[in-house]
């Protein structure tokens, strides 16, 4: 039913919470990006977020913008966006898109969801549309059966974590702090906390990003998460120019960081 | 050929203007709000706070205080003859915004929004700015409230209105400018959003603009409102009819806003916005928005914007800071769609022209915001003909314009305004020799109707 849910659902029964690896295609090209999301595969994420780039990323830090940056300016669009999928999808990992509303309904919601579905992808995270505003998106995916993930804050009112997670599929994005996406030193309380609130209200998977850049963070959450979501760490292994390789490393250190004392209870 | 006529109140549509937004922040399918959740509930606190405000008594006493004592208010509304001379034979009148306190109409609701900061118990405001007036106007605001403020300003636009910033330092602002994307009022836009997201318990950001997300457009319409409320009750008393058309430039579109509001239920009168042509909406170095974009998502609401196929925003390019900016708002883009404003462009040699013939023919140096406004009434009235009475909105003055202009017009040691490329040639056709009646066939002569 979910791909998301199906694959969140194998880690738990191993034990621990899943690795979710975020890249934005087309930095430093579309071939490069490509072959490190399928090295962050081989290193042990479990899905791959395939970031579509956009000229206004309006919740992404410094680390991002830059990437991502490079990618608008070469003109990647969602052909490419597409590919990657299918080579995510080939690698073995669960592949979901992850983009700002407006190059989805640029390219058309219903041909989106079609194309998406085609290429193997299991849905998509759209940080910037809320479920209030997400009618199209909510008929298109479902018509698809494509799995749909929205985010949730420390500042929702219970009111809006139940409404947000009732519209999710496959997990419930948890943004750990209130802010940009970027590495932080400590990822605090809040993150727990909010997690916390958000299985009051639902079964579903919560996954927690924003702030986790090694393994020892990546123990921590996954202690109370279902998955970790990692994406500025990974954007920097190849920023810094340490390509594939380095991020088929970070991805075996963050595996081995959501394996350590697997206590997650199924 | 229109010829005027008297549009007496009582032809007012019934319909209770404002009609729009609906309760979500909808102009029909524009507007509403494509945010982070974490920004949800900072939105939902400002728009209960905004609506339990502009029914309060004591603020309503307090804001018009200050609207009288400190900004100027009402601000006139000047008949400027010898410039109308330039216009077809029309009538003009400006509704002088440029005489309020920091020189345009930003501290309208820069004020009201300050207000606001206070009411829900916040010490720092954040703003956006392009050509710095709404900085200016902020900065000012606090000061006045004791805030503590931040101005996010592209880099670009820090060097064309150097002015600006020393005066935003100067009433104690913290000016950072912005050095991604086109590194101007765009990007700026895209810090204060992260800025807003990551400091929203102790901060309010102060949009500049009827764009952004659910309420930032009905409450920046709210406190702009004034401006048209005003200038309708002026001309009827002045002229005893209202004006054939109101005209004001459009960037994200909150002076037009502010002036088109109290006359929309006027069927009869004619809402035109000016956009920024830039070089020419044919060469796609512009900022003409509705004229050249298509619907889309940016900034946290539905409206037109200029997009490429993949979705992503163009640059957008005018020589004026103010108007240099890719979307609009969506209440700009629901006028549009169902007919009741209709929006031109203005190249900036047209603008320019314009900014000059103010200059020298009544002693107002407008800002070059305004001067697109100036310049489609030129156009307006050469199409309309004698006897036709124009309003247009001068949103600023030029101070902070002078150092472009002197570019502009190659003035260094002369001591006599070369009016600019174009202008008393055979080449414009929005030259001033024209004789009053005649219609120019500029880019929208086939428009009229």
């Amino acid at each position: 039913m979910s791909a998301l849910e199906d694959r969140i659902g194998a880690a738990r029964a191993e034990g621990r919470a899943a690795l979710v690896a975020y890249l934005p295609v087309g930095h430093p090209t579309v071939e490069d990006s490509i072959a490190a999301m399928t090295a962050a595969v081989e290193g042990g994420a479990d899905v791959v977020e395939i970031g579509v780039p956009y000229s206004d990323p309006g919740m992404d830090g410094p680390v991002i913008q830059q990437a991502v940056d490079v990618a608008v300016r070469a003109g990647v669009g969602m052909r490419d966006v597409l590919r990657a999928v299918e080579a995510v999808a080939a690698a073995g990992a669960v592949p979901v898109v992850m983009s700002y509303w407006n190059p989805i309904e640029r390219y058309g919601v219903e041909r989106f969801a079609t194309d998406l579905a085609a290429a193997g992808g299991a849905g998509a995270i759209t940080p910037d549309l809320i479920p209030d505003e997400a009618g199209p998106w909510l008929a298109a995916s479902d018509a698809a059966g494509l799995d749909r993930v929205f985010l949730v804050a420390p500042s929702s009112i219970d009111a809006r974590l139940r409404a947000t997670a009732e519209a999710c599929r496959g997990f419930v994005y948890a943004a750990s702090t209130m802010g940009v996406t970027g590495t932080r030193a400590t990822v605090g309380d809040a993150a727990e906390r909010l997690v916390a609130r958000t299985r009051a209200v639902t079964d579903k998977p919560v996954c927690v990003g924003l702030g986790v850049s090694d393994g020892d963070q990546a123990a921590e959450v996954g202690r109370f998460a279902d998955g970790v979501i990692v994406g500025s760490a990974y954007v920097r292994e190849l920023l810094e120019g340490r390509g594939p390789e380095g991020v088929r490393a970070l991805s075996a250190q963050l595996a081995e960081g959501v394996r350590r004392r697997s206590t997650v209870s199924p | 050929m229109t010829t005027s006529a008297v549009h007496p109140p009582e032809q007012r549509l019934e319909s209770a203007h404002p009609a729009w937004p609906d309760d979500t922040g909808h102009f029909g399918v524009f507007g509403g709000r494509f945010v982070p959740e974490a920004l949800v509930a900072a939105l939902d606190d400002l728009t209960a706070a905004f609506e339990a405000m502009r029914v309060d008594p004591a603020f309503v006493e307090e804001f018009a205080a200050l609207q009288r004592d400190y900004t100027g208010r009402p601000s006139p509304v000047t008949e400027v003859s010898r410039f109308a001379e330039h216009c077809g034979g029309a009538r003009v009148l400006l509704k002088r915004e440029d005489l309020n306190h920091t020189g345009s109409h930003k501290i309208n609701n820069v004020l009201g929004q300050a207000l606001l900061t206070r009411r829900i118990g916040k010490q720092r405001v954040i703003a956006e700015t392009g050509a710095g007036q709404h900085g200016v106007a902020t900065a000012t605001a606090a000061a006045l409230m004791g805030l503590s403020c931040t101005v996010y300003m592209g880099e670009e636009d820090t060097r064309r209105q150097a002015l600006n910033v020393a005066r935003m330092r100067l009433l104690g602002a913290e000016v950072i400018p912005v050095t991604t994307g086109s590194r101007t009022l765009k990007d700026a836009i895209n810090e204060a959003f992260r800025d807003w997201v990551t400091n929203v318990e102790t901060t309010n950001y102060v949009f500049g603009t009827v764009a952004g997300p659910h309420p930032f457009p009905l409450m920046v319409r709210e406190f702009q409102r004034v401006i048209g409320d005003e200038a309708r009750a002026q001309v009827l008393e002045r002229e005893g009819r209202l004006p054939d058309a109101v005209l004001a430039c459009v960037g994200g579109g909150s002076n037009a806003i502010g002036v088109f509001t109290a006359f929309v239920p006027d069927e009869g009168v004619r809402l035109v916005g000016l956009e920024a042509a830039g070089d020419g909406v044919e060469t796609g170095r512009h900022a003409a928005t509705i004229t050249g974009g298509s619907p889309g998502v940016l900034h946290g609401a539905r409206s037109y914007l200029l997009q490429d196929d993949n979705g992503q925003t163009v640059e957008s390019h005018s020589i004026s800071a103010g108007l240099d900016y890719p979307g609009v708002g969506p209440e700009h883009s629901y006028l549009h769609d169902i007919g009741r404003a209709e929006y031109r462009p203005v190249t900036d040699a047209e603008a320019m022209e314009a900014f000059a013939l103010l200059s020298r023919t009544e002693g107002i140096i407008p800002a070059i915001e305004s001067a697109h406004a100036l310049a489609g009434a030129m156009r307006l009235g050469r199409e309309l003909g004698p006897d036709a009475l124009l309003l247009v909105n001068l949103s600023g003055r030029g101070d902070k314009d002078v150092e472009t202009a002197s570019r502009w017009f190659g003035l260094g040691d002369r001591t006599e305004v070369d009016p600019g490329p174009g202008m008393d040639t055979d080449q414009q056709p929005t030259e001033g020799a024209v004789t009053a009646g005649d219609a120019v066939p500029g880019q929208d002569a086939g428009s009229q109707s």
